[in-house]
């Protein structure tokens, strides 16, 4: 188990310093001088003068050599120093501290949405006896999957809020104002889900240890939440854990879309000003997501499995 | 004898007719199996489209976005960027099929127009996905060694960091426009394509007539081209279908944020977007182009669905 950890630990490890280093050659390395570009704030780059793009490259060490600059930012950063926001100079760091909590919250909701509805979805399609029900909600997903997340935010207002009022439209106040939101940046999550669940309840239920429970006298409640659920409960759980990375990603265009503020909100404003050290950070941050979601994934697995150890190579999971 | 009339919607299933036949020609194979079905498929086909409204209601669909891109003109007469401000914010009518904007253009001849850019960005970064991720995955998966752990440890890394956000980064250093959301997006479909390459190529890679073109001295490169790529091709090109759809989406998520195309030029993410001023008066500005694209998306994976092998899978 000590192994293990230590194993992942350093998976880990290896995953943010080249997460941190594809992120630093996709900002720092690719045609587009980067003073330039933050001096334009996302404007006209023809309006900066000289002068302006030496005094912020001198700022940002951006006349040192490539390989000095990669070795001072990545040691600031291992210290928790991404830098600082070029639009409004504040430490990045900080930046997404302040904005952390109200995205938590809805990636958090998002998530439990996302694991009910889909969940709910699978489990009644493998419940019910009617062949159209079964296949009308087996359908569901794929209108889920198709839908683009910012129309269905902009269509549920439309409705909800502007129709029949009964959801506040924008802001982030209070759990009315997080329903919607959190349904948004659920549905393609859910719908992911559902398609996972159905296909291994489906494989499950045609193992012969359910037979066995029927024959022992177990009903079809017993025999689906007690039996089939749990041994099919590992993809969907693995699903969720490389999900979360995509809802936090998700947050911008729905935080977008609702005016919430949040990493997403600070993302989007940070691209259309071109901040590039704040950009990183949230990269790095996604970085960091997937690599705690994908860890506590491993360790609930042996739990629901006890086939699974930790100490094998069966679990480790492409970290 | 089912299986081998239903049409498959071209799909190459090129390990098993090769691998049958390794001196052949892959195209030579799938004529021969047809020859003696040849009578009884009219039949079967009509049958296999009409137990599958979905697929046909998408195959049309896509015709019709196809005609859009094309020739615009014809699905449209108007000029989407006419304004007319005694037309503005009109409903749905027969003149105005999805209603007039703010300015008084037609909204249905931009959301035509606007599909020109939106398939140009999608195709362009399917394009990208697929040929960098493909010599990507042929490089590590025939090559072996030092080359395919590097290679494949960056897949990893690509594919821990969430797809939106390294598009985010990348849209950030390339600037916007058309053009660098098209390579934004595409870069992150690379390390799918890069797995699926090499997992093809490690199979094929053992095959006899791997072995036989490098026993009689062809250097590495033209057997990784003449013998290995053909025969890898086909779950690359039915990946690059899968992930048509998904491609979409993010093309029109990035131009909804902002960082597509500028205005005036019509896209259809941003159309969503210049809707949301109206959303509690002009219910279409939004609506509408929304459903065009979540339709569009909602047929391509249909139609990849079926190039997967469902549609035969199910008849079994």
């Amino acid at each position: 188990m000590r192994n293990y950890l230590l194993r992942r630990l350093f998976q880990a490890v290896f995953v943010l310093w080249a997460a941190y280093t594809v992120s630093f050659g996709v900002l720092y390395l690719l045609p587009g001088d980067p003073a330039t570009i933050m001096a334009a704030g996302g404007g006209d780059a023809s309006t900066v003068t000289r002068e302006q793009t030496d005094a912020l490259r001198h700022q940002y060490g951006l006349d040192q050599p490539l390989a000095q600059q990669y070795g001072t930012r990545l040691l600031h950063a291992l210290h928790g120093d991404l830098g600082r926001s070029v639009q409004s100079g504040t430490p990045v760091t900080r930046l997404i501290a302040q904005a952390l909590p109200t995205t938590l919250q809805l990636a958090a909701a998002a998530l439990l949405v996302a694991v009910v509805l889909g969940g709910a979805l699978a489990l009644l399609a493998s419940w019910t006896r009617s062949g159209p029900l079964r296949r009308l909600l087996l359908s569901l997903p794929a209108a889920g999957v198709s839908a683009p997340t910012f129309w269905v935010g902009l269509v549920l207002v439309q409705l909800l809020s502007f129709r029949w009022r009964v959801f506040p439209a924008f802001g982030d106040e209070g759990f009315d104002s997080l329903v919607l939101p959190s349904v948004t940046l659920a549905l393609p999550g859910a719908a992911l889900i559902a398609q996972v669940l159905a296909r291994s309840l489906r494989t499950a239920l045609a193992e012969p240890y359910i037979q066995t429970a029927l024959a022992k006298g177990a009903g079809r409640a017993r025999v689906l939440f007690g039996h089939a659920l749990r041994n099919a409960s590992i993809p969907a759980l693995t699903l969720v854990g490389v999900m979360t990375g995509n809802v936090l990603a998700g947050a911008v265009v729905v935080e977008t879309v609702f005016a919430r503020a949040g990493i997403g909100r600070e993302t989007a404003a940070a691209v259309t000003v071109q901040d590039i050290p704040v950009v990183q950070g949230v990269v790095v941050l996604g970085a960091v997501a997937f690599v705690l979601t994908t860890l506590a994934v491993d360790l609930i697995h042996p739990l629901l499995d006890p086939r699974i150890t930790t100490t094998t190579d069966r679990t480790a999971v492409a970290a | 004898m089912t299986e081998l009339s239903i049409p498959d919607a071209g799909t190459p299933r090129p390990g098993e007719d090769v691998q049958a036949d390794p001196g052949a020609a892959a195209s030579t194979a799938p004529a021969q199996e047809d020859a003696p079905s040849r009578t009884g498929r009219g039949v079967r086909s009509a049958g296999f489209w009409l137990r599958r409204p979905g697929l046909v209601a998408s195959l049309l669909l896509l015709a019709a976005v196809l005609l859009a891109v094309f020739l615009p003109g014809l699905l449209a007469s108007r000029d989407p960027l006419a304004a007319a401000p005694r037309d503005k914010l009109q409903a749905p009518s027969a003149g105005h099929p999805f209603g007039t904007d703010e300015l008084g253009r037609d909204l249905f001849a931009r959301v035509v127009h606007g599909s020109l850019l939106t398939l140009q960005a999608t195709v362009l970064a399917v394009l990208v996905g697929l040929v960098v991720g493909s010599l990507a995955g042929l490089l590590a998966g025939y090559r072996g060694g030092v080359v395919d752990d590097a290679l494949m440890r960056l897949t990893d890394v690509l594919l821990a960091i969430p797809g939106l956000l390294l598009s985010l980064a990348l849209v950030t250093a390339l600037g916007f426009g058309t053009v660098q959301v098209a390579l934004a997006v595409g870069v992150t479909s690379v390390s799918t394509f890069a797995r699926i390459m090499r997992a093809e190529v490690l199979k094929i890679g053992v095959s006899g007539y791997v072995e036989a073109a490098r026993a009689s001295g062809t250097r590495w490169p033209s057997v990784l081209l003449c013998h290995v790529l053909p025969n890898a091709a086909g779950p690359v090109l039915v990946y690059a279908a899968v992930d048509f759809g998904a491609v979409v989406l993010q093309v029109s998520s990035l131009s909804f944020l902002g960082y597509g195309a500028q205005p005036p030029a019509p896209e259809w993410g941003s159309l969503v977007s210049d809707g949301r001023n109206y959303l509690a008066t002009a219910w279409w500005l939004t609506t509408l182009p929304g459903l065009v694209i979540a339709a569009t998306v909602l047929a391509a994976n249909r139609i990849a669905r079926a190039l997967d092998g469902e549609d035969t899978e199910e008849t079994r």
